[in-house]
């Protein structure tokens, strides 16, 4: 049992009726992975495009108004964020490697990191914002005189609704690690190569590289 | 290619009878089918609002329905005509069906995406249906704000979340399609050798996963201003509405380019068969699909001139629409040379093809008057908008339907249809579309508002509404004709051979009528050009002359 623990208890390798073999299948979900990725890209560029139009209009407040967060909990998010995509990449390493034992420790350690992610964003920001009264909508209350409250409405809209898009990613990634992780230690049938760890991955990794850019542009935005 | 198709073998429509063998089917060409199905209900839909609008404006002051409801229709018949019949029509019906068998494959690449994707259009359809009937929708296909987020009572929402949701049926019909054209091709089934049909829908499937994404996250921040009245469009706030526009657009313009795009592929394949020739000028018009989708993502402004946009994006975006018409021009101008020296057969696919080469002609050059901010100022938002897009909408992407309906219909279920009858309902067709449209110009012109249900301060307008509701009479009556002699077809139509037409492809060639399951026996291997069809050849035979002399 200790032995069979290590080593992946694969199947063959199964290639889908629609493929002559198993390097076409492989690369094929690749690039239908990639492609998923360009509309992930594009969605959040909706959000950041709008982030633009409205700091270019309304600089001032927006500089005023970045100082609501607080770049250290960023800062601490960012690094559990790059540390959850160097053990992703390290799980696809030992996936390929078909080394069951470090493949599942690497994915639990990336679950780790999403779930601190998550717990970190909705204790230390989320929830006192909420208690102040500082969420969009009509009950949004603001009493910095130097701000006007509609622009202040306006760019919490635009940090929930981006923050919360990623987190809402940050959400599905747990929930698919999770599954995955799941069907590779009961040795599920449907898992017949590393291939499913490596396009969690990259999903993984886009899901960072947008914090990548919302970390500079909501906490740490210049003057 | 040799073509030895044995005739006992099943072919896909004999893979299990049950109901559960079409809707769990992970078969290409079964979803095909249950799509051919489902977007035939959604264009009976959007036809019977569409002559609800025809009617009302037979009279000048609007006596049948009140200025609400004609809002409701009018809406009803957009939406469901742009977001559940043209932007899905021919990809997922032929597309789906053709692009694995073009290309040597036995099924795309994620049969379950495939079959995922027509649960995604029929959610999205539904709750569109349900938002239609309790309560309607009265904001337009295009949905502005703050219309659509703030003063509108109707269904709003429901009906956003069924745009957003049959958005997604679109994305993964997109990715679909890309996967499979870069890996799935036979071995010899060079990028080169590709037919146009494939090319069109590559280039349609990148606009589809470049634009969708971008419209869906627009479409639900309007849903969440209405619900959770926050707001990045909301004026009170500080947004720009406008803001909704351009990101609109963005989506909107490139997706005109995803219904028309897929018709041109249709029309590529027809004229190359029924000219017997060689698609004039392969590569320009390979390579003018990508201009196509590279260009239509510049233009989104011209739909914006009159909409605070300043000055300068006016000229630019003016520019960059004139730029866009160059490579449509290049598709029809190699079309029209592609009949040259051919041995041009009128069958019925073709009659839909020149029409579709006419109207859409028409369509486009109607467009530039458009683009150009000096005439658009006038006539914008008036019926010439509304003539112009019918006859790229209309003249060109429900023609190309049609044509490929009639064209692939015996290698889909393999049988023949009545072919006089199919000939003289093309024609009527053609007439019946252009009583319809050709009124709304003058009309337009003249100074007719669109999205007005009555015109009582100008009642010299009647005769061209009336002119055009007859046409539109015609119109619906040519368009259930063939719903009636297909469906005949189906029954008691002759057997069709795996090649009724001597076309060249893969489908006709090296594939049954109906396809088996797996479409080919083994992997077909390509070699030489496609469309290697020999006009010359087929006059002297027609002509009772003896072949060519080969020196
Ligand atoms: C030659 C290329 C084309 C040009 C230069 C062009 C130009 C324009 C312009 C400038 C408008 C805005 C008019 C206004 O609102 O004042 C417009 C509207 C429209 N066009 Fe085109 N167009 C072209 C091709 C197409 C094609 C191929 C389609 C569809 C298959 C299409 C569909 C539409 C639609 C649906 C609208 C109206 C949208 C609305 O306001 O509801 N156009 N076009
Ligand atoms: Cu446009």
């Amino acid at each position: 049992m200790a032995i069979s623990l290590n080593k992946m208890n694969q199947p063959q390798d199964v290639v889908y009726e629609q493929f002559e073999d198993l390097a076409q299948q492989q690369e094929t979900y690749v690039i239908g992975m990639w492609a998923f990725l360009v509309t992930e890209v594009m969605f959040f560029g909706v959000m950041f495009m709008s982030y633009v139009v409205y700091r270019w209009k309304y600089q001032p407040y927006f500089y005023a108004l970045h100082q609501e967060l607080d770049w250290r909990i960023g800062g601490i998010n960012t690094f559990i964020l790059l540390l959850s995509s160097f053990s992703v990449a390290l799980a696809v390493h030992f996936h390929q490697k078909k080394k069951k034992m470090q493949t599942l420790a690497c994915l639990g350690f990336t679950n780790l990191c999403a779930l601190a992610f998550l717990v970190i964003k909705m204790l230390f920001e989320y929830i006192p914002k909420w208690n102040h009264g500082h969420y969009p909508g009509p009950g949004f209350t603001w009493d910095n005189p130097n701000i006007p409250g509609n622009i202040a409405q306006l760019w919490y809209s635009l940090y929930f609704g981006t923050t919360g898009l990623h987190g809402l990613h940050v959400l599905i990634g747990i929930i698919l690690f999770s599954v995955l992780m799941f069907m590779i230690a009961v040795d599920h049938p449907a898992i017949t190569d590393y291939l499913p760890t490596e396009m969690l991955g990259l999903y993984w990794h886009f899901v960072d590289i947008v914090w990548i850019f919302l970390y500079p542009l909501y906490y740490l935005m210049p003057k | 290619m040799t073509t030895q198709v044995a005739t006992e073998e099943k072919n896909y429509l004999q893979e299990g009878h049950t109901l559960a063998s079409w809707l769990l089917t992970k078969d290409h060409k079964r979803i095909a089918v249950l799509y051919l199905i489902s977007v035939s209900f959604f264009f009976l839909v959007g036809s019977i609002a569409a002559m609800m609008v025809r009617l009302e404006l037979t009279s000048p002051r609007g006596v049948l329905m009140s200025n609400e409801t004609y809002n409701k229709a009018f809406t009803a018949h957009g939406a469901v005509m742009i977001f559940f019949f043209l932007l899905v029509a021919i990809p997922a019906v032929f597309g789906n069906f053709l692009i694995p068998i073009m290309i040597g494959a036995r099924d795309l690449a994620f049969p379950r995406l495939n079959l995922l994707s027509w649960y995604f259009y029929m959610a999205g359809g539904t709750m569109f249906l349900i938002a239609m009937m309790s309560g309607g929708v009265d904001a337009g296909w295009t949905f502005y704000t703050p219309l659509s987020s703030i003063y509108s009572n109707g269904q709003i929402t429901l009906a956003l979340v069924a745009a957003f949701v049959s958005g997604f049926s679109s994305i993964f019909t997109g990715v679909n399609f890309i996967a499979t054209i870069h890996k799935m091709r036979a071995p010899g089934m060079t990028w080169w050798r590709l037919p146009l049909y494939v090319w069109s829908h590559y280039a349609a499937s990148l606009i589809i996963i470049l634009g969708t994404p971008v419209v869906a996250i627009t479409l639900l921040l309007v849903v969440f201003e209405r619900v959770a009245k926050i707001g990045i469009f909301s004026p009170e706030l500080g947004g720009d509405p406008v803001l909704f526009q351009h990101m609109f657009w963005f989506y909107s313009h490139p997706a005109v380019y995803i219904m028309v795009l897929p018709g041109m592929a249709v029309i590529s394949e027809v004229m190359a068969c029924f000219s017997r020739n060689k698609v004039f000028g392969y590569k320009f018009v390979a390579l003018s699909s990508l201009g196509i989708a590279a260009l239509g993502f510049i233009v989104w402004g011209h739909h914006m001139f009159v909409s605070s946009q300043s000055m300068y994006q006016g000229i630019v975006f003016s520019f960059t629409s004139f730029l866009v018409a160059v490579p449509s021009a290049i598709k029809v101008f190699n079309w029209s040379l592609t009949m040259y020296k051919g041995s041009v057969w009128l069958a019925s696919p073709m009659i839909y093809a020149l029409g579709f080469i006419g109207l859409f002609t028409v369509g486009g050059l109607t467009g530039l008057y458009l683009a150009s901010t000096g005439t658009d100022v006038h006539v914008t938002a008036t019926y010439f908008v509304v003539a112009h897009f019918h006859y790229v909408m209309v003249g060109g992407t429900l023609l190309a339907f049609l044509a490929a309906l009639h064209f692939w219909w015996p290698k889909m279920f393999g049988v023949l249809y009545p072919e006089a009858i199919a000939k003289w309902n093309a024609l009527l067709v053609f007439i019946g579309f252009n009583l319809t449209f050709l009124p709304q110009f003058v009309v337009g012109y003249l100074g007719m508002p669109r999205r007005y249900h009555y015109y009582y301060f100008a009642p010299e307008f009647q005769v061209y509404h009336v002119m055009s509701t007859l046409g539109a009479s015609a119109l619906a009556i040519s368009l259930i004709t063939p719903a009636f002699y297909l469906t005949y077809s189906l029954f008691k139509g002759p057997k069709a051979p795996p090649n009724p037409w001597a076309a060249k492809g893969l489908e006709w060639e090296a594939c049954a009528s109906p396809p088996i399951k797996h479409n080919f026996h083994g992997v077909p291997v390509v070699v030489g050009d496609v469309y290697d069809y020999d006009a010359e050849a087929e006059e002297r035979a027609l002509r009772g002359l003896p072949p060519k002399e080969t020196h």
